[in-house]
């Protein structure tokens, strides 16, 4: 299978810290790949490299075989706070991205109102991002990244800030635009079941300082799926009570370090 | 001791504070416009009486029949449209020139490191004091007002702008940039429009110097302007006409401020974040 996103023995220093230590990460094409690692472990960081955003220390990324140079353009990133532009409507977030590329406005709108209906905003193209509650704006965020049609997608914790009922309808959801439209994935999260149930590979990371991964699992739960029906299956259990296992170590560790202070 | 330490425990366990006494709307209207009329009533009393000195002092009713006679005329309405257009114009340029230095000092870091003492020493220095200067330079006519306008604005939101650019949402820029958004682009979609934010949230203060620096101005020197209806009865001790500006200028900010607050309603409500 071709690698469309590998990063290649990748180290991330600030200053004495190391944040991430020769951590090698491969996504192939179509692929959803969940990265999993307790808190302030360097997840975040790892994607920032991997959107060219943040330039490693030391490694490689190569986007389809090429060595990325700046920022990764054929990456959409969604990230974990809110990213909108206060000042500009629902539309006018989700169509950003078009006019930066010089699509002529009336097609951009239109395209903008179709990825609002199409992540259930119809009719709300006109509210600013403060009128929309945390999961509309996430919406609109993922309506803005996914206009783009990136080949790679990068998330980090897009779900984390809201409520449990919003944030299993918005992995549904999430899983059902991305069977349309296999893209290659990356996704951090510090949840385990939003892991699995969403991906087709879970890295597990070490606490940090000097972040790598541990050890990686192959999902292989039947697609399509549905988040919420899958946990209860008991394929689903058994892989959560194995990679729980190998996870729980880590996040031990963490807790440890963290409360003696030289976490993060 | 005892009541003041548990004080917080008793209050939790309250229902509900004993509500103090709050008069209607329509009693504090009354109340407060019987404090202005006890206020002119002695004023006049006490003037009649002597005690006041009336070549100082004046006479409320003398006061409020000059207002009545220039507006009556008409006259007022000229030189207010005079303050009015050198604030706007002030503070317009002001704002322009404001955004555009704050945004260029705020981004670059050279420029900023290279102008920042002499930033500070011109904000340091009372700018009033230019007013000489720009009559000097302008003349009498309304460009040395709308100059000291823009003295007094420009650093007001000079400061805002830079200070807004720098602390620009580093989420925002992040992802602009992920979605493609070149130098230019992302000054025009993402610093400018957050730029104008804080040039917004200071738009009250900024207004406000804009209006100073115009009477300010025609108080130097001028051909016309209320600050020129106050300097001309100044110079005639007519101190009933002397109080007469200043409470044409004082209901005029008012009204301006009641402007901005309008305005600023249409223009933020929606979007404050």
């Amino acid at each position: 299978m071709t690698r469309t996103l590998e990063l290649k023995n990748i180290t991330v220093r600030f200053g004495g810290y190391v944040a991430v230590q020769n951590t090698g990460i491969a996504v192939a094409e179509g692929e959803f790949v969940s990265i999993v690692g307790p808190t302030g472990c360097g997840k975040s960081t790892l994607l920032n490299v991997a959107a060219g955003l943040l330039e490693p220390t030391e490694g490689e990324i190569s986007v389809f075989g090429e060595p990325l140079v700046g920022l990764n353009s054929a990456a959409g990133y969604l990230f974990q706070v809110d990213a909108l532009m206060p000042w500009r409507t629902a539309l006018g977030n989700v169509t950003a991205g078009l006019e930066f590329h010089n699509v002529p406005r009336e097609i951009a709108r239109q395209r903008g109102t179709e990825w609002l209906t199409r992540v259930g905003l119809s009719g709300r193209g006109n509210l600013y991002p403060h009128e929309l509650s945390g999961g509309m704006r996430k919406r609109v965020a993922l309506a803005q990244t996914l206009i783009m049609n990136p080949k790679i997608i990068l998330m980090d914790e897009p779900f984390s800030a809201l409520d449990i009922q919003t944030r299993v309808l918005m992995e549904n959801e999430l899983l059902n635009l991305w069977t349309a439209d296999r893209k290659s994935v990356l996704f951090i999260t510090h949840d385990l079941d939003e892991a699995i149930s969403l991906s087709d590979k879970v890295i597990i990371l070490s606490a940090g300082p000097g972040t790598r991964p541990i050890a990686e699992f192959n999902i292989d739960l039947p697609r399509p799926r549905d988040v919420y029906e899958i946990r209860s299956t008991p394929r689903f259990i058994e892989l959560h009570m194995q990679i729980w296992d190998r996870l729980k170590e880590e996040v031990l560790k963490a807790y440890e370090r963290n409360q003696y202070g030289t976490g993060n | 001791m005892g009541p003041a330490t548990s004080g917080s425990v008793a209050a939790k366990r309250r229902p509900r504070p004993p509500r103090k006494w709050l008069p209607s709307r329509s009693t504090i209207a009354i109340l407060q416009i019987t404090v202005l009329v006890i206020i002119l009533l002695a004023w006049y009393v006490l003037g009649k009486a002597k005690i006041l000195p009336e070549f100082f002092f004046g006479d409320p009713v003398l006061v409020f029949g000059q207002i009545w006679d220039w507006t009556a005329s008409g006259e007022i309405f000229i030189h207010l449209g005079i303050t009015l257009s050198e604030t706007l114009l002030g503070f317009a340029i002001g704002a322009i020139l404001g955004v555009i230095g704050g945004i260029w000092l705020g981004l670059s870091p050279v420029a900023g490191a290279l102008f920042d003492p002499y930033v500070k020493a011109i904000n340091a220095m009372p700018r009033v004091i230019l007013g000489p200067i720009f009559i000097l330079w302008f003349g009498l006519g309304i460009i040395s007002k709308v100059a000291l306008a823009v003295s007094l604005v420009y650093f007001v939101v000079f400061f805002n702008v830079s200070q807004g650019v720098r602390e620009v949402n580093p989420a925002i820029l992040a992802n602009a940039r992920m979605l493609g958004a070149s130098k230019r682009q992302l000054l025009r979609a993402v610093y400018i429009p957050s730029a104008l934010s804080w040039v917004f949230s200071s738009l009250h203060t900024s207004v406000g110097m804009a209006f100073v620096g115009a009477v300010v101005g025609e108080y130097l020197g001028s051909a016309g302007g209320i600050g020129y209806l106050i300097l001309q009865a100044e110079s005639t001790f007519d101190v009933n006409a002397v109080f007469a500006g200043m409470v044409v200028l004082t209901v005029f900010a008012l009204l301006l401020d009641l402007a901005i607050t309008i305005i600023e309603r249409r223009l933020i409500a929606r979007r404050a974040s």
